[in-house]
């Protein structure tokens, strides 16, 4: 480094120089730490950190001052750094891990009662049902618009959960990385079934022995498998369990129907003349027929002798088909009761018009007006308010619900636990090995569980709005209470497969779920006018109307005509086919650019496994060429390592012979990227900083 | 318990520190546990070589099977007799330790299951492998039908580009798929 004392040019260095000098010195920075996770040996690591150090606090240095003598001397020195590149290939960029992939699958169920239960502005209990709210257009000094604002939030809800729903399944999508759907059974039971914290040598012997076995298992399951032998019998088998499952499903559909009819023929004869179980029927037959038919349908599979990963994904099938047959039965009951509600109300309105009349005593004619009466509120008779009653029925299902899985917990599990571990000293037969054992933890029924608990949220939360509320209640004191039971009572699962290899499915049942239980609620909105007495919309014909009103009255009259006219079919139409065409471009780019990627990745494999053979050749020839010559830079370190590398190359056609002298390892310490082996090999698909700075 | 006869330098240690997936803690520990293993001669020596036989004797790696593969891919000794340095054994205890990442984990993993060294896992190193895993009993080995049909099905998940082995790309794709085996890829002291 020559430093020109005697000279004062006043040489500047150029924003490029400087702009590249900069740039050298964060890469620096960059390879310092991610030194840690190079699988290079300790010697040839701090090598390097020590030189990248020295390189950084040289140049950091003269990037901060201005004095144009030391200036020069730098820029020499940088030239000279920058022509010796000693790292032939740029640090590698790493993508930082998304870990926040499992903090949203919870989130989806979460963020929309909590927001749900922000909005609405009073905390009172009574606030529970829709025929609190007034249907008074707008409230207090603020001009607060009391019906508006329910409906866009109930709207609104339904459509943030869509989103959410999707952003989810597209991330998830995304992670994936392109549709590899392979599950690894015999590579990981090789490659990952070993725990190397094992220390104990009995610990180990029976670890050898479970390894073994789960082999022998795995290779016999997978001979199983591939025998074809009587294939008409199992055909048959597999129709008669399929028709036994629709029988089932179309029994609990027609109990339910029976059930509702029977609850609404006890309605009209007065709820007090019966039993607590009369009166609760439909719930409880609800909840406890969701209870029992998912053991009658793993009892029927066995008919069926599937491969267990798709036996698990047809009771899935299965159980949503129950839940949703239920579900919808109830809706339909349900519709009866709305409709006999309102021929209430058309008998109501009648009679009020005779009740008032009475009030005057017959001494008024047509058309005259007569100074109020002041008549008590309480005295007033109140329409009947189907909404509310249609609120007051999700409550209780809800409630039934999470009663039922509570006592199935507590006695299915705990109660089972603590008869088998008390029970088993006084036995004839092994109780915790044969039956009933513990019981097992079942990931995909509790899933599903939450999924259809959602579901009915979903359909109940605008006609009870404070249901979401509640549900994040009883979402808490679910997590805890199964917390603690998987922990005392459960065993986990002898076979772990999981229902399919993404974590799209249970995104998608969610989203089918979300669509079939807005449905009604939607239909209810549109088709069927509001009660005249309760509600923010009483009195309108059409709850939408809320969205016509606040158009005429509190925006400007040009909106409304510009709306108007944007809701014309004859452009909606239009709209919607061209939002159709879209849909279908994208999903055959989309199907395209997946098939583009696996073929690219192919290639790529293909591609370094060639380069490596060619290199592999050109070292060979290195080697014969400069047989002779022992590098006199070379350090015995990196004869050392030179040694170490020469041993990971690409499959090799002759042996190097032993006598051979280190290869030409240029410069001492730096090592060219590309040349030994291992280096070289094709970066995986996603990188991943180290996630942990320890100091 | 006493000092040891070479204490590890400061600068050196957060060197280490720095190069690791170690927190000082446990590079002052891995110093201890190593300088046990030296012999009385080897302590004056500037960078002393603890003999294989001689690290297999921990109980960390005592029971493993694959200790002399991993003793072998770790050493930087000339002789191939897989004898450990302190820096080797550092960097045997960050490959192996909590927070490394599973690109590290994954890239030694496939050295230490590559038998011949010869950089991709054939049906001899597979082989190998299996025989380790299943002990070194006769009675608890797998047949040779069971062995060639394992092998088989191994490389028909794993092997993408059809040329017979799994080389590292591979590997790491399987792996990286692999739910257990960051937690089970785990030596602590």
């Amino acid at each position: 480094e020559e430093e020109k004392v005697g000279e004062e040019k006043p040489e500047v260095l150029s924003p490029e120089e400087l702009e590249k000098l900069k740039e050298e010195v964060d890469e620096r920075k960059k390879l310092i730490s991610t030194l840690r996770g190079k699988p290079w040996p300790m010697r040839k690591k701090l090598l390097t950190l020590r030189e990248s150090h020295e390189f950084v606090e040289k140049y950091e240095g003269a990037l901060g001052k201005g004095k144009s003598r030391k200036l020069y001397a730098y820029k020499v020195m940088m030239l000279k750094a920058l022509m010796g590149r000693p790292y032939g290939s740029m640090p590698r960029k790493t993508v930082p891990r998304a870990d926040e992939a499992n903090a949203m699958d919870f989130a989806v169920l979460w963020d929309f009662g909590v927001i749900t239960n922000c909005l609405f502005g009073y905390a009172q209990y009574s606030v529970l049902f829709y025929g609190y709210y007034n249907s008074q257009r707008a409230i207090g000094w603020l001009k607060f618009r009391m019906p508006l604002s329910y409906f866009l939030v109930g709207v609104g809800t339904v459509a943030y959960s869509y989103m959410v729903v999707i952003r989810t399944m597209a991330r998830n999508a995304n992670e994936d990385g392109g549709g590899d759907n392979n599950s690894f059974n015999f590579s990981w039971k090789m490659f990952t079934s070993w725990d190397y914290l094992i220390g104990n040598p009995e610990t180990a012997d029976n670890k050898f022995a479970s390894i073994t076995t789960s082999f022998k298992e795995a290779i016999l399951e997978e001979q199983e498998s591939r025998k074809d032998d009587n294939i008409h019998l199992t055909r048959f088998l597999r129709v008669l369990a399929n028709f036994l499952v629709l029988c089932c499903l179309a029994g609990s559909g027609y109990l339910i129907y029976f059930v509702v009819r029977r609850s609404q023929k006890f309605a009209l004869e007065g709820l007090e003349s019966h039993s607590w179980w009369e009166r609760n029927e439909v719930n409880m037959v609800m909840s406890l027929l969701g209870m029992f038919c998912p053991m009658l349908f793993d009892v029927i599979s066995a008919l069926e002798n599937y491969h267990p990963r798709i036996a698990l994904q047809w009771q899935l099938g299965r159980i949503f088909a129950l839940f949703l047959g239920n579900l919808y039965t109830f809706i339909i009951a349900l519709m009866d009761e709305i409709n006999l509600k309102r021929e209430e109300e058309e008998v109501l309105k009648l009679n009020m018009t005779i009740w008032e009349a009475s009030l005057y005593n017959g001494t008024l004619g047509v058309n005259s007006t007569a100074p109020p009466i002041t008549v008590h509120p309480a005295d007033i008779p109140r329409g009947p308010c189907w909404e509310t009653m249609v609120g007051q029925e999700f409550v209780r299902l809800i409630v039934s619900d999470t009663m039922t899985t509570y006592i199935t917990l507590l006695i299915g599990d705990f109660l089972r636990a603590v008869l088998v571990r008390f029970l088993n000293y006084c036995w004839c037969w092994d109780l915790e090995a044969g039956f009933p054992s513990y019981s097992e933890f079942d990931v995909s029924g509790n899933v599903l569980g939450l999924i259809f608990n959602q579901g009915m949220i979903w359909m109940g939360a605008f006609y009870a709005p404070c249901l979401p509320a509640l549900n994040v209640l009883r979402l808490h004191v679910s997590m805890y209470l199964q917390c603690w039971a998987v922990m005392c009572c459960n065993v986990p699962q002898e076979r772990v497969f999981k229902a399919s290899g993404s974590n799209n499915f249970y995104m998608a049942m969610l989203l089918v779920i979300l669509f079939l239980s807005t449905l009604p609620a939607i239909y209810t909105i549109v088709t069927i006018p509001p009660s005249f007495d309760c509600g923010p919309f009483s009195g309108k014909s059409r709850m939408f109307d809320v969205i016509q009103e606040t158009l005429e009255s509190d925006f400007p009259a040009w909106f409304g005509k510009v709306f108007s006219y944007a809701s014309n079919p004859g452009l909606v139409l239009p709209f919607l086919l061209l939002m159709v065409l879209a849909i279908y471009y994208l999903q055959s780019t989309s199907k395209s650019y997946k098939q583009a990627n696996l073929e690219l990745k192919k290639k790529l494999q293909t591609v370094s496994r060639t380069i490596n053979k060619v290199l592999t050749l050109i070292q060979h020839l290195l080697y014969s060429l400069c047989g002779t010559c022992t590098d006199i830079v070379c350090s015995p370190e990196s004869k050392k390592k030179g040694g170490e590398h020469r041993a990971h190359q690409g499959k090799s056609n002759h042996q190097i012979p032993p006598s051979a002298t280190s290869p030409p390892a240029p410069r001492g310490h730096r090592i060219p990227g590309p040349l030994p082996g291992n280096q070289w090999q094709p970066a995986p698909s996603v990188q991943r900083v180290p996630n942990s700075q320890r100091h | 318990m006493g000092t040891t006869a070479s204490q590890l330098r400061k600068d050196l240690l957060s060197e280490y520190q720095e190069l690791t997936f170690l927190t000082k803690q446990e590079i002052i520990l891995a110093h201890k546990r190593f300088s046990e293993l030296l012999s009385k001669e080897d302590r004056n020596v500037p960078t002393p070589r603890v003999p294989m036989e001689k690290v297999l004797s921990l109980p960390e790696l005592k029971s493993n099977p694959f200790r002399k593969r991993i003793c072998h891919v770790f050493s930087t000794s000339d002789m191939k007799d897989g004898s450990l340095t302190f820096e080797d054994f550092l960097d045997l205890l960050s490959a192996f330790s909590d927070s490394a990442t599973l690109e590290i984990k994954s890239h030694y993993a496939f050295r230490i299951f590559d038998f011949d060294d010869d950089g991709t896992l054939d049906g001899g190193d597979l082989e190998k492998l299996v025989n380790c895993l299943t002990g070194e009993t006769d009675d608890t080995r797998l047949t040779t039908e069971e062995m060639r049909q394992l092998i088989s099905n191994i490389l028909e998940e794993s092997d993408i580009d059809k040329d017979g082995t799994v080389n590292l790309s591979e590997f790491q794709h399987v792996i990286s798929r692999s739910p257990d085996f960051v937690s089970s890829f785990k030596i602590v002291l």
